[in-house]
């Protein structure tokens, strides 16, 4: 049917998972006094997010088939000095895929939680934060001004904090959830200067106003200094990105976050938060094409991120940090893709990146059920017999995460590696030599991780810390006698399972077209051609997707993968000793990576630390004995001791005073007299 | 040797500070403090006389008639007070009169 | 030397050593008799400016009214002499000091900017010797034209001395019939009057009754 889009269908979308929210949250938990159960409650959440989802999926029919657009501002919160807060929409190609892309992994991960967390008391709690989260994103990617995309981004950093300490029990828990958002809270604070830049010189924070004034910022000149101002706006901005989508240094966050359940690592910390920063990158577009050096910057940045936090998922062994380091690591990938000016590209790999990611996690979420919440993968192994629908969808979403040829992941990461090799920036060949080493790196760990869960020896018996587990207070109702067989889990789990392997699988073939190369994106994202020929170079090699597919069978990328998925085979199938043979070989580097390039021993000991000793000097000597001792009671002890000093004055004796109008008559009398003759005597002395 | 303008100030500046040596030297006696302010107001009546003399103005001779209403006014009003404060003390001393201290 | 000099020098040299003796008198009463005289002297030299006015103002008003005045207050307080003088010359050289600065710096004035003018330049100017001139005349003439406000003021100022005085020193007598006006008219009837309401006639009780009648028939 079709439909242009009103205020009110674009209203309904992020409002129908909020009112969801709200509901369970208020009177599905003890603040409203328990008043709906937990059927009641979830099925609360998932009718609010299967609303939004239908809705997203509408427009994005309208804005693909009739070519719709909704660029309106609803409401007016202030206009302070000329500058307007306002909460608006904007919806075109870029949004409107944001949308579908967050409301059916949300969805999907609604679905699963009825599963994964049936035992746990929050469960009211954790829907009504989900959906809370969803509404959060939704206000994020469909905002058209600043303040509203950081009114998202901020409340999804709340929601962020709260799920992943759900189980505030416990002390790593808070640790992370203080961890994830302090750091985040760092990127923020360069967002919020970028924003406020473009405030003070666009004199907007509207987007359609702000790149229509484009052009005259770029060529002012940030004052004081010899920076271009919109490089300086495109750094802060992205250091706000750096935070949220975890680039290096502001990365630590993301492995702590594991601390939360696992369909949060799927939704949030997959699939949809950290992509905000790349998605705002994309949406900025027009600023960015301005500067080459924030686009360097980006691109040095992303490549970083891509090699280096690969390095680190080789070794992990817990099954959902391999997960989060390769999420890392792909980010790394988007993050390049953005500073090679090919922002549909990077957007792309988003949208595939979200779907087998999600998968990926939702499957180790599904295997940690399965062997009753233990999550080290040492004690894992031959999961496939018994868990078949978790293996065959883990095998498609690690084929898709390797960039295999015909899988959605393919199409997206090729498409950025060729986008980078195309670039001119200073920091294209770094970039470029660590995307094509992040290949290996990538089918490797997951090929490791796939052949130690699902293949080789049945280890699970020999777990030494069996039921000291992780999850002490996910009270385990499943007994000890079934403590030794691991089993598929039910079908709200493996539902979502195989309704994201669909996508992450065949998305890539159908989409890549209208997307990179077609008019998808035209009006939401801008590139200068001339200076980042990058797209247009992919434009010219690009002959349909079948010919990509078996083109790429004999380019670099391909071979690299093959070449990490053997060697992945070959050390823990063939030949498992080789591993403990290496780590005693390069027994500096394993430590190096083992404690995750002493980044967490920096924060924790020089910046953290730091900060608590400013805080305490702050305290000792700032507040004791600066304002309380020198300005508080130092006012009236100064006070006291110059009224002690002047009362000497008053001595209550007549000729006392007497003598002093006399002694004043004297002085005034000889100032008079001798006036001019003291001021001749000032003049010969100047 | 005529007589000069100069001669009347001088008399009346060491007038005026004989009075002050009193001040100070009396401490014990309030009344010849008294005495001696009448003895200041008496040295600026002869600067007014002699000015008003020798710049042939009328109006020195107003002020002093002025200055001479003051100092009547004053001296009954001081004289008052120190009888107040010899009711109260005993003894004029001035010495003594210190309870306004701070 | 001609004799308007020479009086001056003489009036002055006494004036002088009175107002000196009025510092250092050890008897108040003969400090207040050494002013006396140093008015006197004063009076004489203003005569001798012409200002015949002002000089028997002097002596009437001043030591007339004024010294005579600190002399019933020397003569009726009971002053330990003995113990005023204690400690009197031991100030002696500061205050000194004081004096000769004062003086001094007086006497700076007069060389700075006053070297004026004698006698002579003036006086043809000056008050013209016509046996008309009057100075209680010239002294009316401004004082109750130009001056007339100044004039009350200077009453005003007299008369708030005088109640000034009285109100400080003034004592009550004990046995004074004294009756505060604003009292008497603030009195209300029942402050004073106080009405019973009684019967006419009352019956009158047996054994009183009797002993009347008992009474009267006994006369």
């Amino acid at each position: 049917m079709t439909q242009t889009l009103t205020a009110s269908t674009l209203l309904a979308v992020p409002l129908a998972p909020l009112a969801g929210a709200l509901l369970a949250g208020v009177f599905g938990t003890a603040f409203g006094g328990n008043l709906i159960g937990r059927r009641a409650s979830h099925s609360l959440t998932i009718l609010g997010v299967f609303v939004a989802f239908i809705l997203s999926a509408m427009t994005l029919k309208s804005v693909i088939l009739d070519g719709a657009r909704f660029s309106e501002t609803l409401y007016t919160w202030m206009v302070v000095g000329g500058l307007r807060m306002e909460v608006g929409f904007l919806v075109d190609g870029l949004t409107a895929m944001m949308m579908c892309v967050v409301t059916f992994v949300s969805l999907m991960v609604h679905i699963y939680t009825i599963g994964y967390m049936e035992e746990d008391e929050g469960y009211n709690r954790f829907f009504a934060y989900i959906s809370l989260f969803t509404f959060s994103m939704l206000m994020l990617v469909m905002s058209n001004n600043m303040l509203q995309l950081f009114f998202g981004w901020e409340a999804v950093g709340l929601v962020s904090y709260l799920l992943i300490g759900f189980w505030f029990n416990r002390p790593t828990a808070i640790f992370a959830n203080m961890k994830a958002f302090l750091v985040n809270r760092v990127g923020d604070f360069g967002f919020i200067l970028g924003i406020g830049l473009i405030a003070a010189y666009a004199g907007t924070l509207n987007y359609a106003e702000a790149f229509g004034k484009a052009d005259e910022l770029s060529k002012l000149v940030f004052p004081g200094t010899e920076w271009m101002l919109v490089t300086v706006i495109c750094i802060c901005l992205f250091i706000g990105a750096m935070g949220k989508s975890a680039q290096f240094p502001l990365h630590v966050w993301l492995p702590d976050s594991m601390e939360g359940p696992t369909p949060i690592s799927a939704l949030i910390h997959a699939a949809t938060m950290v992509t905000a920063g790349i998605f705002m990158v994309a949406r900025m577009s027009p600023l960015f094409e301005l500067s080459d050096t924030a686009l360097n910057f980006i691109m040095v940045i992303g490549a970083i991120t891509a090699l280096f936090m690969g390095f680190l998922g080789i070794i992990q062994n817990d099954i959902k940090r391999v997960v989060a380091y390769s999420t890392l690591s792909q980010l790394g990938y988007m993050t390049v893709a953005l500073g090679a000016s090919a922002y549909s590209v990077a957007v792309f790999h988003l949208m595939t990146h979200a779907f087998f990611k999600a998968l990926l996690f939702l499957a180790a979420g599904s295997v940690i059920m399965g062997v009753h919440h233990n999550q080290d993968i040492r004690w894992m192994g031959g999961l496939r017999r018994y868990m078949p629908i978790t293996w065959i969808t883990s095998l498609l979403g690690s084929l898709a995460l390797i960039g295999t040829p015909l899988f959605s992941g393919f199409y997206s990461k090729d498409s950025i590696i060729e986008a980078v090799q195309e670039s001119h920036l200073p920091g294209a060949g770094f970039a470029s030599f660590a995307v094509l080493a992040g290949v290996f790196v990538t089918a490797f760990y997951s090929f490791r991780l796939y052949f130690l869960v699902f293949h080789g020896k049945e280890r699970f018996d020999q777990n030494p810390d069996a039921h000291h587990g992780h999850h002490d207070d996910h009270a385990d109702h499943h007994g000890h006698h079934e403590a030794h067989t691991p089993h598929e889990s039910p079908w709200v789990v493996t539902l979502p399972l195989v309704l994201l392997a669909i996508p992450s699988v065949i998305l890539g073939w159908m989409t890549i077209d209208p997307m990179l190369f077609g008019d998808f994106f035209k009006g939401a994202i801008f590139v200068d051609a001339e200076r980042h020929p990058a797209m247009e170079e992919l434009a010219k090699g690009f002959h349909g997707p079948m010919a990509m597919a078996l083109h790429a069978l004999t380019s670099l990328p391909f071979i690299l993968a093959l070449a990490g998925v053997v060697v992945a085979y070959y050390m823990y199938m063939v030949n498992p000793a080789v591993p403990a043979t290496i780590k005693r070989a390069c027994q500096p580097i394993y430590t190096l990576l083992e404690n995750k390039y002493y980044l967490d021993w920096f924060n924790e000991n020089v910046l953290a630390r730091g900060a608590r000793l400013l805080g305490s000097l702050l305290w000792k000597v700032g507040d004791r004995v600066i304002i309380d001792g020198a300005v508080v009671n130092g006012s009236w002890k100064i006070v006291g001791w110059v009224s002690g000093l002047v009362r000497w004055v008053q001595t209550g004796f007549i000729y006392h005073y007497a003598f002093a109008m006399i002694a004043g008559v004297f002085v005034l009398m000889t100032y008079f007299v001798w006036h001019d003759q003291f001021m001749a005597l000032v003049r010969l002395v100047k | 040797m005529t007589l000069t303008l100069g001669h009347f100030l001088s008399l009346g500046a060491i007038l005026f500070a004989l009075s002050v040596i009193g001040i100070f030297l009396n401490r014990k006696n309030l009344i010849v403090l008294l005495m001696a302010i009448e003895l200041m107001l008496l040295a600026v009546n002869m600067n007014f006389v002699a000015f008003s003399y020798y710049l042939n103005d009328m109006r020195g001779q107003i002020f002093v008639f002025f200055i001479l209403t003051v100092a009547a006014a004053e001296s009954a009003i001081g004289l008052a007070i120190l009888v107040l404060l010899f009711r109260n003390k005993s003894n004029i001393n001035v010495d003594e009169l210190n309870a306004l201290k701070g | 030397m001609d004799v308007k000099t020479g009086l001056f020098y003489f009036f002055s040299a006494v004036l002088l050593f009175a107002g000196f003796r009025v510092i250092t008198s050890r008897n108040p009463v003969y400090a207040a008799l050494y002013l006396v005289l140093a008015f006197f002297q004063a009076a004489a030299i203003w005569i001798l400016l012409k200002a015949e006015f002002l000089a028997i103002a002097l002596v009437l008003v001043y030591v007339g009214a004024v010294m005579v005045l600190f002399l019933f207050v020397v003569m009726m307080l009971d002053i330990n002499i003995d113990s005023m003088r204690q400690g009197f010359w031991k100030h002696f050289p500061f205050a000194a000091a004081i004096g000769a600065l004062i003086a001094l710096e007086m006497a700076a004035v007069l060389m700075g900017g006053f070297r004026l003018t004698e006698e002579a330049r003036n006086s043809a100017a000056l008050v013209p010797v016509v046996p008309q001139f009057s100075n209680t005349k010239e002294l009316g003439k401004l004082l109750y034209t130009e001056y007339l406000y100044p004039l009350e003021i200077a009453a005003v100022i007299l008369l708030v001395a005088i109640v000034a005085a009285i109100a400080l020193t003034l004592r009550q007598r004990k046995d004074s019939k004294h009756a505060s006006p604003s009292d008497q008219v603030r009195v209300k009837a029942r402050d004073r009057v106080e009405i019973i309401k009684m019967k006419v006639t009352q019956p009158v009780q047996a054994e009183v009754a009797a002993a009347v009648v008992a009474s009267v028939e006994k006369k």
